[in-house]
Parts: C-alpha cells; structure tokens; sequence
C-alpha cells in the first residue's frame, strides 16, 4: 500500500475549510460583503480540489485490485470513561470520494451563482455565512467513519437548513416553514438516535470500520442478525429501520415529505444545494453507508426486511409525489415534488440492493435538480420576483441560455434516452426492480413514476417557456455569474452519463469493486426494458404536449387537465391533503399535549412552587412572630423585670437609717442565733 | 451573802433606772425623755456604786448627767418645733419590726446568758478601786489608750466646732 | 441573790430598750438618747463582769468603762452637733426625711 497518512490530514481539512470561512464570517461585521463571498467560494475550490485529489488517490489505488473495494478508515479516541471509550474516525472510500467531489464542486457553483442572485439582499455576508456551515456539515458527514460523527454532522445539516429556509425571517411563511423542516426531520431524527445508541449498547462501537471491530463489518453483523428483539425482528432489522426513519424525514419519503414542498420559501440558491443536490441526498447516503446493516439477513438467499421496507416507501414516495407535481403552479414546488420523488426512485434502488444505482442517480440527480433549480432561479429572477407559471410564459425568447440550460435539466430528469444520465440511472433501477424477487408492484410503480415524470415537466416547460408571456413586467436574462453555473451543471449533466452505460460500467465497478471494461455492445443488453421507458417518456411528453403546448394558455382559466378531471385535480392540488391529515391528527394531539403541558405547568407546577413559596414565607413569619414575641418579647420582659426587680429593690434603700439599722438589728439577731446555736 | 439593805437598795436604784429608761424611750414629750434620761445616768451612777466601782460612779455622774444631759437638752430644746404642743407620735404598727428585733435582740442575750458557763464559777472577793491603783494603771500599762482618748477627744472637739462654726455661715 | 445574770439581764433590758428607740422612734434626738442607753447598758455589763468575774485587780472593766464613758461623751458631742446642723437645713428631727440618699 502507499503511503496514506496525508489522506486524514486531506479527510480533516475538507470540511474544516468551510467552518473556518463560516466563524470568520459570523465574527466579522455584517457589511463586509465582497468578504464573505470570496472566503466561502475560496474554501469551497480548495475543499473540490482536495477532494479530486482524494478521488483520484482511490480511483488510483482501487484499480490495483481484483474485488477488493479501497476503504481507508482512520480512527481516534475522542475521550475515555473507566474501562471504556468513545472512538471516532474518519473514512475514505470510494462511496463518499465520489460524493465529495460532487457536494463540493455543486456547492462551489451554487455560491458564484449566489453572488449575482442575493446582490440587493442586506444579509449578503449572513448567507454565506451559513452556507459555510453548511458546506462543513455536509462534507463532515461524507467523511465521518463513527455513526456518531455522522449524527453531530447530520444535526449541524439540519440547523443549517432551519438557518436558511428562515433567511428571510421578516416573512412568516418562511419562518413557519423552517420551523416545520426542523420538526418534520426532528421526529425522523429521533428514529435515528434510538437506533445509534441501541446499536452501541449492543455492539460496543459506534465506528462503521474497525479493522474488523466495526458495525458494518462480519463479526458484528453476524451478532447482530442472530439476536432477536420486540415483535421477532433481528436485531439489524430493527436497527437498520430506526435508521431509515433518520434518512426518510431527511429525504423526504412518504409520510415525513411534508416540509419540502414548504422549504421552498428559502432562496432560491438554498432549494438548489440544500433541497435538490446535497442535504435530502444525505438520507439516502445514510442508508448507501449503512447498507451492510440493512442488507444483513439471517438467510442470505431471502431479501432483508429492512430493505424490503427500504423499497416500499421509495416506490410510495416516487408515484406519490410525482402525481401531486401534476397539478402544482408555483415553479418551485413542481420541482420539490419532482425531488421527493427522485429521492424515492434513489431510496427504491438502494432498497432494491443496487448501491451503485442508487448513487450515481443521487449524483445526477444533484447535477440536473440543481440546474433546474437555479434556472428556476434564473426564470424568478428574471421575471422580477414572480413564481407562479401561470403568470409567465414564452420566455425563451426572453432568456434563451436559461431555456436552453433548463431544457437540458428537463430531459435529464425526464430520462431522455442516451444522451442524458437520468436515462441511464433510470434503466438501471428499472431493471433492477424488474428482478427483484420480493414483488412486481415497485417496478410498474416505478414506470408510473417515469411516465408522470416526463408529463409534469413538459406541463412546466410549457407554461413557461412557450406560449405567449401572460406576466406584468418584462423579463430579462440573468447576468452572467448565474448564467455561467448553468452551463457548467448542465454540461456536468451530459458528461455524467457517460461512466454509468451498461457498455463502460465504471461507476458501478467503482462503488462496489470489480474489474471493469468497455463493452460497447453491452449497451443494449435489456434492450426490452430500455424500450418500454423509452416508449413512456415518449408518451408523457406528448400528452404534455397535447394538453398544454397546443392550446393558449391563460392566467386565470382553469388547467387543462383540471378540466378533464376536476375533483382528481383538486385533490392533487391541494397535496392529496397530507398536511390537513397531519393538522387534524398530530398537530391537534401536540397542542393538547402543549395545552396539558401548560396547565401542568402552570397549575401544577407552579402551585407546587407557590405552595413552597408560600410554606417558606409562612415559616418565615412564623419564626418572626416567634422571634418577636418569644424571644425579642421574653428578652424585653426578662430586661423589664430585672430593671423593675432592681428598681424595686433599690426602694430599699429608702434613706432611712432606722430602716438600715432594723436590717442590722435582725441580721446581728441572725448571725447570733447561727452562731451560738447552730 | 448579800444583807437585805443591799438587796433593798438594788431593788431601788434598779426600778428607778430601769423606769427612767422606759420614760427616756416612750414618752412623747421630748423635754420629759431628756430629763428622764438625765434621771437614768443618775440611776446607773448608782449602779455603779452599788457594784463597788466608786471612781466609775463619780465620773459618770460628771460626764454623763453633766454633760452629755445637758448637752442633749440644749438641743432639745434648739430643735422644738414651732408649736410646742405637738407630741410625738404614739406607739404605732409602723413600730412593730422596731419592737420585734429588739425583743429578738434580748432574748438571744438572756439565752447567752442562762446558758453561759460563766454563771457556774465561784464569786471572788471585791477589790479597791483606789484612785491611785486607776491613774497608775492608765500612765502606765495603758499608756497608748489614754493618748489615743486624748486625740480623739480632740478631734472631736474640733469637728463639732466646725459644725458650729460652718452652720453659722449659713451653709 | 443580786450576782452576775441579774446585773446582765437587766443591762439585756436596757440595751434592748435602747435598741427600740434608735429603731423606732420618731425623733434624731430619741436616737441619740438610745444610743446613749446602749451605750450604759455596755458599760454596765463591763462593771458586772469586773466585779463577780476573775481577776477583780486588773481593773480592766473599769478602766475600759473609763475610755467608753470618754467615747460616748465625744460622740455625743459630734452627734449633737450633726442634729443641729440637719434640723437647720431641713427644719425637721425626724429622722425619715434624711433620706436623699435614697434608692
């Protein structure tokens, strides 16, 4: 082996970088904007060029062997207690220096296009500020080898996302909305702690590779697959469930989707990086980490039940969010749900046991979200602040790069066929989910997914771009530093498609070991399956087509499929009524629970803290009564009596010698009759 | 043996002294108790005649009855108060702690007395008390009480005449 | 018959008669006169013993009744002129109101 030991200092300095930009930044004065700016970007290049540095050191080092996958862990001892210690560690494989280089190089291009988009806002510095820290949370949970690492990371993402969904504090929705993001994840995050301590309680360590010792390697999956718990669960199954709770509300499945939509309120840049390409990639990154714990079954011939599970709610998520994106109008929330449902679609071909699918369509999907999100940006800005798609229209003859670029993203995600990495992603889920022995139902759900896929985004694209501009104002292109970031992710899109052909299977040889070749006849290996999708996406797109891009379209009339189906399309509208579900149900139970809470508090509590109050200052005027009457009243008494027992028997001495001389005369009879006598 | 003319006469002098003393106590004309004491050093002069101390008599009949008498009732009579007819006031209650304590007082003394060993020894024969044997006996064996009667006779003399002389500057 | 205790119970007698005046008479001069009592009834007492007690040459009661008749007289004096002075000053021989050193 080569030498390794830069690759921790590499490991360390990754995520540091950006933390350092953040304290400089929340440390300096507010007006230093050019600052801010250059710190965080100039962080960021440093962080994407160690980290093609370390892509390259393990796409160097894992080419030397036949199976074996390059894992490097580096681990330390954070603090003892009695026998015991808390270790963490760091970790390089070729899972997480791939999703380095795409965090690192994603959140570079998002913070130039930054620059332009937040030019007029008065918290310029603030928002780089936290988009540093949100860059080290991130990049931080990419490198963590210890689960509890990885949770501190995962926590500091979602503080950043609170942070920044809420930049815009003085609106209330926003506000509400980042307060909903941070409780939604909240309840999934507490899934995960349960499971992180109950798998240190059972296994001792937190690390994931130990040099044996670890979570994820043999020996502890074996402990863990043969012990059972509550209900007949494994162990890992039980665990690896608790876990998935973490990655859904972070991902965004079904039922913990609800804040995406909601964070949209945020930046625009925001939605790109955190909700599109990186953050909700977390969840799903989880589970690809974690996936030796939820592949682990007692019987290797039978799929586990966690990834069972793993696959039903992808395959939910993907159908369910891809229908209410159907009838959405806000230009952002067609492209959130569009990303709840890719996030099922990775969540379904992680369940489904393809790793290495479920990553690249992570990482493609990072490359044309964000695109489309920040010509969703690009469309906003130019269209002075407007975000509903039925007050724009025909603007590609107004903004032609962003058409162009937004176009390209559009194709992407559709799954264009060849060209396009959403196409080649796709077919490998498609397959996968094909031979998978559980069920059928996620492979035709998935095809459901891929054709709604294809007809929402036609709908997007023809209100926006075709057609007659039905808006107020004239729109304009966007200047160059946020045009230019759209090339380049649009580029990156195209190119990316071509390391995960069946011909060159290099990522999936990549991630998960193996020679690999080029083949280029292997392309139309599947070709069945490869023409069904190809046949769907051509569908969706021409029904689109058919009912929005021939007709005119009008700001106030009805949509077109809201005329075929009215009460379908009311229903997908209003988001199938998940949050009125949750409003009625778990909202209405919390504020009882927040109502008991209070008069506990204020009843109960307090009255107990009164009464003591109130039993301390009964006591204490008690003693003071007793003080006063007691002890000041018996001293005065005793003083009293003694001054009139003196008084009165200095009356004796009344001047009167024949007094005097009678109290001789008795004493002198006395002392005789003492002394004689007795 | 005493011959009845001398329990007679003792009988005599000692009702007459015991009768002015009482007089000299309780009457309630203060001219009549200086006079009655007069009276009572004459009867205790007698006394002393009685016991064989002839010297001792003679004196005290010249410095008490006619000294210190007459000195009492020159004040006496310097101190009446300006109505002459108010008396004394009788034996009161007030009086009673007074009567107590000297009856108290006398009875531990016949007590002592009756029970004294001294009462039991024999009666030696009278001895002279001759002028001569008295002033040998004070020049020489009490040589130092006779000088110390001297300075306080002296010292009295003076302090009364400063009294005297002090009152009539009418401080 | 007429041996010591007769002589010393009535010199008992009349100092107790003397005692009763200094206590319980109503007029300094009264005092004066009961101290004198005492005084005799002493001297009395000193004759008596010198005459039926041991040791009638030593003459020691009757030169000690010579010094005592001696004291009385002075005391006397000086007590005499004490009333004098207190019956100028309060224009009163009762003995009660000399009582500014009261309690």
């Amino acid at each position: 082996m080569a030498d390794s030991s830069w690759i921790p200092y590499l490991l360390c300095l990754i995520p540091l970088l950006p933390l350092a930009a953040a304290g400089v930044t929340a440390l300096a004065r507010p007006s230093r904007r050019r600052q801010a700016s250059i710190l965080t970007i100039a962080t960021l290049s440093v962080a994407f060029v160690l980290a093609l540095v370390l892509f390259v050191q393990v796409v160097g080092a894992g080419g030397g062997e036949a199976e074996a996958v390059f894992r490097r862990s580096f681990n330390f001892t954070w603090f003892e207690f009695g026998a015991s210690s808390l270790r963490l560690g760091l970790l390089l494989d070729p899972l997480n220096a791939g999703m380095l280089v795409m965090v690192s190089f994603v959140g570079l291009l998002i913070c130039i296009y930054s620059v332009g988009y937040m030019k007029e806002d008065a918290n310029f510095a603030r928002f780089f500020g936290f988009l540093a820290l949100f860059s080290f949370a991130m990049l931080g949970l990419l490198v963590a080898n210890s689960l509890l690492l990885l949770f501190i990371c995962w926590e500091l993402v979602g503080l950043a996302s609170y942070l920044l969904i809420g930049f815009w504090y003085q609106k209330p929705a926003a506000v509400a909305a980042s307060r909903k993001a941070f409780i939604t994840t909240r309840i999934g995050d507490l899934g995960l702690f349960l499971g992180m301590i109950w798998l240190y309680s059972e296994s001792g360590t937190m690390l994931f590779y130990d040099g044996g010792a670890g979570l994820l390697e043999a020996s502890s999956l074996t402990h863990l697959t043969t012990t059972f718990t509550i209900g007949g669960m494994a162990l890992s199954t039980a665990t690896a469930l608790l876990i998935f709770c973490g990655a859904a509300g972070k991902s965004g499945q079904f039922p913990l989707h609800v804040w995406l939509p909601d964070a949209m309120e945020g930046p625009t840049p925001v939605s790109a990086l955190i909700h599109a390409a990186t953050m909700v990639a977390a969840g799903v990154f989880l589970v690809a980490r974690a996936f030796p714990l939820f592949a682990a079954s007692a019987d290797p011939d039978v799929v586990s039940t966690a990834l069972q599970v793993v696959t039903w709610v992808g395959a939910i998520t993907a159908v369910f969010a891809a229908c209410i994106a159907v009838a959405q109008t806000d230009i952002k929330r067609i492209l959130a749900f569009s990303t709840i449902s890719q996030l099922g679609y990775m969540m379904l071909a992680l369940g489904l046991g393809g790793i290495s699918a479920g990553i690249f369509h992570l990482i493609a999907h990072a490359f044309f979200k964000a695109l489309l999100f920040l010509g969703a940006g690009s469309v906003i800005h130019g269209c002075h602040d407007v975000q509903d798609i039925r007050r724009m229209g025909g603007l590609r003859r107004f903004m032609p790069l962003t058409f162009a670029t937004y176009a390209v993203g559009m194709m992407a995600l559709s799954g264009f066929p060849f060209l396009f990495s959403g196409f080649w992603s796709k077919e490998e889920i498609l397959h996968l989910a094909h031979v998978w022995p559980v069920s059928s139902l996620p492979f035709y759900l998935a095809l459901f997914g891929a054709f709604l896929t294809a007809f929402y985004m036609t709908r997007q694209m023809a209100y926006v771009f075709f057609g007659s501009y039905r808006g107020s104002h004239s729109p304009h292109e966007s200047p160059g530093v946020m045009t230019v970031p759209l090339m380049l992710l649009a580029t990156g899109a195209v190119l990316l498609s071509l390391i995960a052909t069946p011909a060159w299977s290099w990522f999936h040889h990549f991630i998960e070991g193996g020679q690999t070749h080029f083949e280029m006849a292997a392309i139309f290996e599947g070709w069945g399956l490869m023409l069904l999708s190809i046949v769907l996406v051509g569908s969706g797109v021409g029904i689109g087509w058919w009912l929005y891009g021939r007709q005119v379209l009008t700001v106030d009339g009805p949509d077109a499929l809201e005329q075929k189906v009215p009460r379908l399309y009311q229903a997908l509208a209003q988001r199938l009524y998940v949050d009125e579900f949750y409003e009625a149900t778990v909202i209405r139970l919390q504020r009882m629970l927040a109502c008991l809470a209070e008069i506990l508090e204020r009843r109960v509590w307090a009255g107990a803290v009164m009464l003591v109050a109130a039993a301390f200052r009964a006591v204490s005027r008690l003693s003071r009564n007793i003080d006063r009457s007691f002890f000041n009243g018996g001293f005065d008494q005793g003083c009293s009596s003694l001054r009139g027992s003196g008084g009165r028997v200095a009356r004796w001495q009344n001047g009167d010698i024949q007094t005097y001389l009678g109290w001789i005369g008795s004493g002198v009879v006395l002392l005789l009759i003492f002394f004689a006598w007795l | 043996m005493n011959s009845l003319s001398e329990i007679i006469a003792f009988l005599l002098i000692s009702s007459l002294t015991l009768g002015a003393a009482i007089a000299a106590v309780g009457l309630r004309n203060i001219v009549h108790c200086g006079l009655s004491l007069a009276v009572f050093f004459v009867g205790v002069a007698g006394l002393y005649l009685l016991l064989g101390a002839e010297f001792i008599g003679f004196i005290q009949l010249l410095v008490y009855v006619g000294a210190v008498a007459v000195l009492i009732m020159f004040v006496i009579l310097l101190t009446r108060p300006e109505d002459e007819a108010a008396k004394l006031p009788g034996l009161r209650w007030r009086q009673l702690p007074g009567v107590l304590i000297a009856a108290g007082v006398f009875l531990v003394i016949y007590l002592a007395i009756m029970r004294s060993p001294s009462l039991l020894r024999d009666v030696p024969e009278p001895a002279a008390l001759s002028i001569q044997a008295v002033g040998e006996a004070l020049v020489s064996g009490h040589l130092l009480a006779l000088m110390a009667i001297g300075v306080l006779l002296t010292a009295a003399l003076i302090g009364a005449a400063l009294f005297a002389m002090e009152g009539e500057d009418g401080k | 018959m007429i041996s010591l205790p007769i002589f010393l119970i009535l010199s008992a007698i009349l100092f107790s008669l003397g005692l009763f005046a200094v206590l319980s008479r109503h007029s300094m001069i009264l005092l004066l006169i009961g101290v004198e009592l005492m005084l005799a009834s002493a001297n009395l007492n000193f004759i008596a013993f010198w005459r039926f007690g041991p040791h009638p040459e030593a003459m020691t009661g009757a030169l000690f009744v010579l010094f005592s008749i001696a004291v009385a007289a002075a005391e006397a004096a000086v007590g005499l002129s004490l009333i004098l002075l207190i019956y100028r000053h309060l224009r009163s021989t009762n003995p009660k109101d000399v009582n500014s050193l009261h309690g």
